[in-house]
């Protein structure tokens, strides 16, 4: 069992959130001037690093909020 | 008819488990720090409470924190004049029954929330999963008494899972 710190209510099982993937992906400044190429690089293309990871994390099974987090993808310990 | 009359309780015919059915529960989403914020805990009679998961009790009605911006107010039967006085209030206590459960060795075996006295005590609460079910726990008495606020369609499940549980 994982025990991930939610910034509202603690520490709590890993079951009760969802994954939100990569954190701070910003929406294009101006987006009608994307080409093809550069939509499914935001869309699409996520980075895959090892070691630390800044990732969204939702506690949808408690206060249903988002948050950032940084997950170490080799050993899934959160650092903050 | 009325509404009245079709209204049923989840657990009418449910042996062994104790129900209290009918709490109005009335969701309130304010930012806690605005004048909507006062206007509705003069109204209660007591403040929001900020700690996160905590309970105030503001006369008849427990005010839970489910969120930094949303708390569940529960009262008896027939209250819920805040939803009608405040936009920001909601009258939700159709989606969920109460279940009452006085051991703390049963929850247990399906909650992953530490429930000893030194993390959870009364006046607490937790929205969290037993037994795979979403619940808001909530813990009314250091006897210990515990509610279990439980989506009326799960409850049948629950009430039947807590039943087994309690026989192992």
């Amino acid at each position: 069992m994982l025990l991930i710190s939610c910034p509202w209510c603690g520490e709590r099982e890993e079951t009760e959130f969802h994954y939100g993937g990569q954190a701070f992906v910003a929406y294009p400044a101006d987006p009608e001037s994307l080409s093809d190429e550069e939509w499914a690089q935001y869309v699409f293309f996520r980075d895959n690093p090892k070691g630390d990871f800044a990732e969204r994390w939702v506690h949808s099974a408690g206060c249903r909020r988002w948050f950032n987090t940084v997950r170490n993808t080799v050993t899934s310990e959160f650092q903050s | 008819m009325t509404v009245e009359d079709l209204r049923r309780s989840p657990l009418a015919d449910y042996p062994g488990v104790t129900e209290i059915p009918f709490l109005t529960m009335v969701d309130v989403r304010v930012p806690p720090a605005g004048d909507a914020a006062a206007r509705i805990s003069a109204r209660l009679g007591g403040p929001l409470p900020v700690v996160p998961n905590s309970v105030v009790q503001a006369g008849a009605r427990h005010i839970l924190w489910l969120g930094p911006d949303e708390w569940l107010v529960v009262g008896p039967d027939g209250d819920s004049e805040l939803a009608g006085m405040f936009p920001e209030a909601v009258d939700v206590s159709a989606n969920r029954t109460t279940i009452e459960v006085r051991s703390r060795d049963l929850l247990e075996h399906g909650c992953t929330v530490d429930l000893h006295p030194r993390a959870f005590h009364a006046g607490r609460c937790a929205q969290t999963t037993i037994a795979r079910t979403q619940v808001i726990l909530w813990q009314t008495s250091d006897e210990p008494v515990y509610r279990l606020l439980v989506r009326a369609s799960f409850a049948t499940y629950l009430a039947d899972w807590l039943s087994d549980a309690s026989g192992s």
